[in-house]
């Protein structure tokens, strides 16, 4: 009778000691906020065009924290899609819609002598990448030009243009090798010819 | 004799260095036109600074080098700027970069320029500067910038300085050329190196298939007053690797990520070093450079000190180039070099060799096979890395564990490539990957940037709305204390009850003068004629009578003024209630037209909450026209407070009568008959100023139930009541008022007439008796008809009640009618399923309006009637 009083005593005073612990490190080491929300808006492109049907990147990685789809952000593509299956767990999806899996980088050229200077691109551009004032020609800065293609439909003079961001020597990348094919996959060792003896 | 090192891995590759060693060095010939690319090095490009038509001299800067990591260029030859734009430059891509095109005017006169008279006098900043502005960049292979290398001792304590002279890569012989050569001058450069950086040590590492060169340089370092050795290593692909020669001279590693100078080494290669001897000894620019021409599709391959600018064209005609045996056209070495399409491609500072390559020295690689797990390129890979995981990472595309088996140290040699047995092209995968992982970390920076801008964007746009909410705020606070103070000075002067309160006072301060002299003059008359008393006593008490009453009507006034006033506000706010309900009804018309047009599914639900909203609207409204009905009442009530006054001014002239008659009492001596007289008429005036007192009393009531009025419904009926009854009452005690006022008027002039001729005359007095008498039927007449009018008026009110409520109530079905006419109109016009149901009700509606006008009619007569008699 006295071991299982003095079992039942230390196993609470136990249980108190560890709520305590639990209590004090709930409320010290609170983490302000969603840290999966970061990550998750970390992996999107930022381009705040708002195809995935919120205003803007963050709330639509907030909605993916709250279970939503990850695969609603075409110019994330693919790319997006396993990324952030991989951050969450979830099973690689099929991009929604019929986007392109690998779609065009694009960058908003306005053409300046068709502008009147109606400042509707500006407000319309999420990031501040459109340059102008009232009754002044705009222009867009390539540079921050997320190519969200929001600024075109609200141009009443229809001058603004989306155009894919053309490759330069600094831009431009080395391609994969090609995949073989079916016949060269049947190529056995032997085929291989003979190194060119160059030493005479 | 230092000793040598080993790193790991490396292969032997065939050589084929020989052919082009059998010739000394020749000068390349000079093009028509020379295409200097802007960028040549690696860093930022630098920018033309010259123009379209310029005439050039050569050695003369015509690019300025653009921030910290850039160099500028120079004029190969004289001649003129002949374009600035687009052409072909060596790249892997094959694709075009700015080059400033000069066409050469074959005088190659040099800009003028001089040796640096001794560059140990200049500080260290002002040589490396000395050395930029003459456009020196790493002549290895990659271009670095050479004066940033020497900066780099700054920060770092230099011990040992290499100097690159392994040339490991097949084919090329421009470095052993060079120092076969021209070894004086490559120490002259280390000289220089050596004064800047001032390392213990300096090592030349050289491989050991280049005796020639090997042993001039050992000639030629003999004099040098500094540690300074030069050390054969084995010939191993690839010892030429800058951080490979360093573990073999000094074993020392490189760490992962960091440049020799942590490690306090620098290293340079000899081409390199022999520009550094120009550009100090003789003051010129890096414009030319040692190109090996080579491979089995050149007549005589040959090095050739070539002008930057050239193109491979000029260098390839010079070298005797066999077109029909020539498949490839390679810039660099077969190992890390790349092939190229145009023959018009510049040769640059960092171009070391051009193989012209048969096709049995290039073959066509054979397919590559699946990878067999073989661990030959983990053998030979000179970074020590895991060539097979790496392919296994790049080709699935899984960057980040192969950044995680550091893909970023491979320094792609290709000696994986070269043993591997299935032919897979692993230094091809491991660039994409490179590259792959470069741009993904380019658009993160970028996505971060853009993500940087919405929300600054975002937290102006909320900042901005917010201080317009506050703007909108204090606007609408300062617009209720303007209104407030609007309305209390509305309510002060020009009220009309206000106003009436006024005139009121001013005729009430008279009356109590007249008062107060009436009660003067009869304490005279009382002093004079002690007989008299008991009649000056019943005066007194007249005029005592006629001051309560004055009270009553004062009390009255003060009772009606706070009703008034809160009934003017109510009927504000009802105003403000049935236009909201209105507005609100609209909307939610709007909103059922949209969404009859979307034909979505809340549509019913829509309608019922708009009829709920027209039944507000009409409320609201009604409440509203019944306050204003009420504001008419109580402006009928001021009316009645006027009438109110115009009885006081009879009193009050009946007061002054009755003053005249006593003063004509007093000249009468006594008449006794005379005095009769006068107590018969202030007998007519009490009993006149009866009826007054009654009207009061009703005014008095009126004001009572006003004040309850508001809040509830059937004192309003009451009120209406009286007010309905006050009306005719008034008109015909007026007319009974002034009816006794022009009796007592023949009175007095008879009174007047008889006073001078004769007062004894019985016979007048007693006509004049009669007369009064006659008087007095009058005035009891007109009470007697007040009698009446006020039962009557008790009688009739059911009537009237029941008469305005059919009114109101026909109204309100008017109202109803024509606004479910407006909302059947607008349904039809769009086509809505409920325009049949509306009609039903419709029909309905204008059933009972019918029935409310029927009822109207019959009830017009009576009241109109009534209102007659």
């Amino acid at each position: 009778m006295n071991t299982i009083i003095i079992a039942v005593i230390v196993l609470f005073s136990l249980a108190i000691v560890f709520g305590l612990i639990l209590g004090f490190s709930a409320i010290k080491f609170q983490v302000v906020g969603n840290p999966i929300v970061d990550q998750i808006d970390s992996l999107l492109p930022q381009t705040q065009c708002g195809q995935c049907g919120h205003p803007g990147c963050r709330p639509y990685a907030e909605s993916i924290a709250n279970g939503e789809a990850i695969n609603k952000c075409p110019p994330g593509g693919q790319a997006t899609i396993e990324s952030l299956a991989n951050l969450l767990d979830l099973e690689i999806l099929e991009l929604d819609g019929d986007h392109d899996d690998n779609p065009i980088k694009t960058v908003a050229y306005i053409r300046e002598d068709e502008c009147i200077g109606c400042t509707k691109c500006i407000q319309a551009c999420p990031v501040d990448a459109i340059l102008g004032a009232a009754k002044q020609m705009h222009t867009v800065i390539v540079d921050e030009c997320t190519g969200c293609d929001l600024c075109v439909a609200p141009c009443p003079v229809d001058c603004i243009d989306m155009l894919p961001i053309a490759t330069t020597i600094n831009n431009w990348k080395w391609q994969a090798p090609k995949e073989h094919n079916k016949f060269q996959q049947q190529l056995i060792a032997t085929d291989k010819s003979q190194p060119v003896e160059q030493e005479s | 004799m230092g000793k040598v090192f080993a790193f790991h891995g490396g292969i032997h590759p065939p050589e084929n260095k020989h052919q082009s060693t059998q010739l000394p060095i020749a000068k390349a010939p000079l093009s028509k036109v020379l295409h200097i690319p802007l960028q040549q090095h690696i860093g930022v490009a630098a920018k033309a600074c010259v123009e379209v038509g310029d005439k050039v001299l050569k050695g003369q800067c015509i690019g300025d080098a653009q921030g910290h990591l850039s160099v500028p260029i120079h004029a190969s030859s004289s001649g003129t700027v002949c374009a600035i734009g687009e052409h072909p430059v060596p790249h892997p891509s094959g694709m075009s970069g700015l080059c400033i095109s000069i066409e050469t005017d074959g005088e190659d006169r040099w800009i003028e320029h001089g040796a640096l008279e001794n560059f140990r006098a200049l500080s260290e900043l002002e040589l490396i500067d000395y050395i930029r502005d003459r456009g020196i960049a790493g002549m290895g292979g990659a271009g670095f910038p050479t004066a940033l290398k020497l900066q780099l001792g700054d920060k770092h304590i230099i011990n040992t300085l290499v100097i690159n002279a392994a040339e490991c890569e097949p084919y090329i012989t421009a470095d052993d050329l060079l120092m076969r050569e021209r070894s004086t001058q490559i120490v002259g450069g280390i000289d220089v190196l050596q004064h800047l950086i001032k390392p213990s040590h300096v090592i030349i590492g050289i491989e050991d298939n280049k005796p020639q060169a090997f042993r001039a340089l050992k000639a030629a370092i003999k004099d040098c007053a500094y540690n300074i050795d030069v050390i054969s290593v084995p010939t191993k692909y690839p010892s030429g690797g800058e951080k490979q020669l360093i573990q073999l001279l000094t074993n020392v590693e490189v760490p992962n990520g960091g440049i020799p100078a942590d490690v306090g080494i620098v290293c340079q290669n000899v081409g390199t070093v022999y520009a550094i001897y120009r550009a100090v000894s003789k003051g010129e620019s890096l414009i030319s450079r040692i190109v090996t021409v080579t491979g089995g599709g050149v007549n005589k391959p040959q090095n050739y000190e070539t002008l930057i600018g050239t193109p491979v064209s000029t260098l390839l005609q010079a070298a005797g180039e066999i077109q029909d045996r020539v498949s490839k056209l390679i810039i660099g070495g077969p190992m890390m070099g790349y092939s190229i399409t145009s023959i018009e491609i510049p040769l640059v500072k960092t171009t070391n060799c051009i193989v012209a390559a048969s096709v049995n020295e290039m073959p066509v690689a054979d397919p590559a096979q699946a990878c067999i797990r073989c661990g030959l390129c983990e053998q030979v890979c000179p970074a020590q890395l895991l060539p097979q995981q790496l392919h296994w990472f790049a080709k699935s595309q899984e960057y980040i564990k192969a950044q995680q088996h550091n893909l970023f140290d491979c320094i792609e040699c290709g000696a994986c490539s070269y043993v591997c047995p299935s032919n897979i092209p692993l230094v091809q995968y491991y660039r994409h990957a490179k590259t792959s992982i470069r741009e993904e970390q380019q658009e993160k920076r970028k996505s971060d940037l853009a993500r940087e801008r919405f929300e600054a964007k975002h937290k102006r746009e909320q900042r901005a709305i917010d201080e317009k909410a506050a703007k909108r705020k204090a606007r609408a606070e300062q617009a209720a204390i303007s209104q407030a103070a609007k309305k209390l000075s509305e309510n002060n002067p020009s009220s009309p009850v206000v106003d009436d309160e006024q005139q009121l006072k001013n005729q009430l301060n008279a009356a109590k003068l007249k008062l107060q002299q009436a009660q003067d003059h009869l304490t005279k008359l009382a002093s004079s004629h002690g007989s008299q008393v008991s009649d000056s006593a019943l005066a007194e008490r007249q005029v005592q009578h006629a001051k309560s009453n004055l009270a009553q009507i004062e009390k009255a006034v003060d009772d009606f003024k706070p009703q008034l006033a809160s009934a003017i506000v109510d009927v504000k706010k009802l105003k403000i209630g049935a236009a909201l309900a209105n507005t609100k009804l609209n909307k939610a018309q709007q909103a059922l037209k949209k969404a009859i047009e979307k034909s979505q599914p809340g549509v019913e639900q829509l309608q019922k909450t708009i009829t709920m909203l027209d039944q507000e609207a009409s409320n609201a409204s009604k409440l509203y026209q019944k306050a204003l009905r009420k504001n008419t009442q109580a402006e009928t009530d001021t009316t009645e407070v006027a009438e109110t006054k115009r009885l006081k001014i009879a009193v009050a002239i009946a007061l002054s009568k009755l003053k005249k008659a006593q003063v004509q009492f007093a000249n009468e001596e006594y008449s006794d008959a005379a005095s009769a007289t006068l107590f018969e008429l202030t007998k007519q005036l009490e009993k006149a100023e009866q009826p007054l007192a009654a009207l009061q009393k009703a005014t008095a009531e009126n004001a009572n139930s006003a004040t309850n009025k508001n809040s509830v419904q059937p004192p309003l009926k009451t009120r209406a009541r009286a007010t309905e009854t006050a009306s005719p009452d008034l008109k015909v005690l007026k007319t009974a008022a002034a009816i006794a006022r022009t009796k007592l008027k023949k009175a007095q002039d008879q009174l007047q007439t008889l006073a001078p001729e004769d007062q004894h005359n019985s016979s007048a007095v007693q006509n004049l008796l009669s007369e009064i008498k006659s008087l007095e039927e009058k005035v009891r007449l007109s009470q007697a008809s007040y009698v009446k009018a006020k039962e009557t008026s008790d009688f009739e009110p059911s009537v009237i009640e029941s008469a305005s409520v059919r009114r109101t109530h026909y109204n309100k079905i008017l109202a109803l009618h024509t606004k479910a006419m407006a909302a059947l109109a607008k349904a039809e016009a769009d086509n809505s399923p409920a325009v049949t149901k509306m009609r039903i009700s419709i029909d309905k509606l204008s059933g009972k309006l019918k029935a409310a006008t029927a009822a109207l009619s019959s009830d017009s007569i009576p009241t109109s009637n009534k209102d007659f008699t």
